[in-house]
């Protein structure tokens, strides 16, 4: 019995292994990525909602929803939001543009993670206003394994 | 979570050879979602964002549209949602031109070459899937009513064996884990009663949707075992015992994604575990009273992690 | 022939947000991942996505590899008069898809 233990385990365990093999990379700094979608400016914290599971289940779809406070008038709205995830080989996620036309500064999309990491969203506002917002998500199956069959 | 505490450990211990012929259905049957987490139940019901109905969409296109030299689909079959209402909750069957029993992807391909003059489309391919996951889409909320007796009898039998056979270097059977320990953990994941409600199946694993027979060649991967041909008479016999298993199971809702299952990643550590995995073996080779504390404590925390998905 | 999915009421009120649902069938190749033959698969993504409303454009998105396969996108607009919503995507090999869901205005 302990023998055909023994020998299950470390078989058992080699699916995620061999998985595992070069699947993580260390969080990159973002920081000059932020710099360069905020114009240079330091963005302000807080005004963004973002809606993300703290953990998980599958790296390879996170879903994830973003709000705006903004007024979305014409003088005053959402012009872009960007999502950055810091441990993901291409960290910048994606960009959607919207206008006074939207009506509402909301989005929901479903992202890969590339591990467990700090998810950022960058918004720009009318007049070169920049808003920023952090989520830590831990990534329980991480995204981006070859799992052909 | 009855069976929460039990593992592998378990089932390599306890598991004497179950053969015997009684044994046909766990009870009570559970869909394989309800061994799912929250936010992946979520993404099942949602009929819109499910992208398992992508399949079903472009299944629905291809069903009306005619073959080169042969007709569409829908030129015999006609309206599908009439046609092919609870159809696929009867497959795999015994067809009688082909004189052996067929799945439904495998129905597809015969129809193909038989009545549309073409090549039958690969297993597996874009085209095949998408025409399962429309026709089994027909029978959604209906339950398994698949036969068993006269021509199916031979294949049922197949099936039945293979399913208690153990294999692979692994020396493992089905029914290990899903008859005896569905509901236990297998590393990460949570183990299933095993049933074909649900397929063809979007997992997020595949990032795609993929059929039951390559749910059940990773089955066989993962105990080690050579994997039969897509198509072979294994797979398709070891599918009706499955079915004949899950009989009466009606799978997701009304409404649900029934087709459009969709799972993570069964052989990945997407675990929230309290302790690394080789601290875990370590305690599972030992088989401590630590162990146990360990598995209630693995259990506690499943259950923290489907309670805690907050929107932060 | 891209597939895609996309769900917006069908009736809107004037000047207030509706929400419009895309889903589109695509693998979101990484460029990261390899095949059975151990060659690399090339990266191919849905990188632009656009949304007008009656001919003018009320949205629009630049995906990267980090979007998940098949993406799903639901955002919002505001409508002025009746017509019809065209969502357009195209990926990295230059393959277009189109859908489209005729509003009328309550």
């Amino acid at each position: 019995m302990k023998r055909r233990h023994f020998l299950a385990l470390p078989a058992l365990a080699a699916v995620p292994a061999r998985a595992q093999t070069g699947r993580f990379q260390p969080a990159q700094d973002v920081g000059p990525l932020v710099r360069k979608l905020a114009d240079g400016m330091a963005p302000a914290e807080g005004g963004i909602e973002v809606e993300l599971p703290q953990i998980a289940e599958n790296g390879n779809s996170v879903p994830m929803r973003i709000r705006v406070d903004s007024p979305m008038s014409a003088a005053d709205h959402v012009l872009a939001i960007h999502i950055i995830a810091e441990r993901n080989p291409r960290p910048l996620v994606a960009t959607f543009h919207l206008s006074a036309a939207s009506g509402k500064a909301e989005v929901s999309t479903r992202v890969r993670l590339a591990g467990t990491q700090k998810v950022r969203v960058l918004a720009e506002l009318s007049g070169k206003r920049f808003r920023i917002a952090q989520r830590d998500v831990l990534v329980t199956s991480a995204a981006c394994l070859d799992e052909s069959l | 979570m009855n069976t929460a505490g039990r593992t592998l450990l378990a089932a390599l211990v306890f598991s004497g050879a179950a053969t015997r012929a009684d044994i046909i259905a766990p009870k009570p049957l559970k869909s394989g979602i309800e061994f799912q987490g929250a936010d992946v139940q979520a993404l099942q019901r949602d009929e819109f964002a499910n992208p398992g109905m992508l399949w079903v969409t472009r299944g629905e296109r291809l069903w009306k549209a005619p073959a080169a030299q042969g007709p569409a689909c829908a030129s015999c079959h006609g309206d599908a949602a009439k046609s092919m209402r609870g159809v696929a909750a009867s497959y795999p069957k015994h067809d009688a031109a082909l004189g052996r029993v067929v799945d439904l992807e495998g129905r597809i391909r015969a129809c193909a070459a038989a009545q549309q003059k073409r090549e039958a489309p690969a297993w597996e391919s874009e085209e095949l899937l998408s025409l399962s996951a429309f026709v089994a889409r027909q029978s959604a909320g209906l339950p398994i009513a698949v036969a068993v007796d006269g021509p199916a009898s031979a294949a049922f039998e197949r099936g039945r064996s293979l399913f208690f056979e153990r294999q692979g270097q692994f020396n493992l059977a089905c029914t290990q884990c899903h008859d005896r320990n569905w509901g236990g953990t297998l590393l990460g994941e949570r183990i299933s009663q095993g049933h074909p409600a649900d397929w063809p199946a979007y997992r997020l694993e595949w990032q795609s949707l993929g059929s039951l027979q390559r749910r059940l060649r990773a089955c066989y991967f993962g105990v080690r075992a050579a994997q039969p041909a897509f198509g072979s008479g294994d797979l398709v016999a070891l599918e009706l015992y499955l079915a004949a298993r899950a009989r009466g199971l009606a799978g997701a809702p009304p409404g649900g994604a029934q087709v459009a299952k969709i799972v993570h990643n069964p052989a990945g550590p997407n675990y929230n575990g309290s302790q690394p995995r080789s601290d875990r073996s370590r305690s599972q080779r030992r088989g401590t009273t630590q162990d146990k504390k360990n598995k209630r404590v693995d259990s506690q925390a499943r259950a923290d992690r489907s309670e805690s998905l907050v929107r932060a | 022939m891209m597939i895609g999915r996309i769900q917006a009421p069908p009736t809107v009120r004037k000047g207030e947000p509706f929400e419009i649902k895309v889903l589109v069938q695509h693998p979101m190749e990484t460029g990261f991942r390899r095949g059975m033959n151990g060659q690399s698969i090339p990266m191919n993504v849905v990188n632009k996505l656009t949304c007008t409303l009656a001919g003018r454009e009320v949205f629009s998105a630049e995906l990267g590899s980090g979007v998940a396969a098949n993406p799903y996108l639901a955002f919002f607009a505001v409508a002025t008069q009746a017509g019809e919503i065209v969502v357009e995507w195209s990926d990295d090999r230059g393959e277009t898809g189109r859908l489209t869901a005729a509003f009328t205005l309550a």
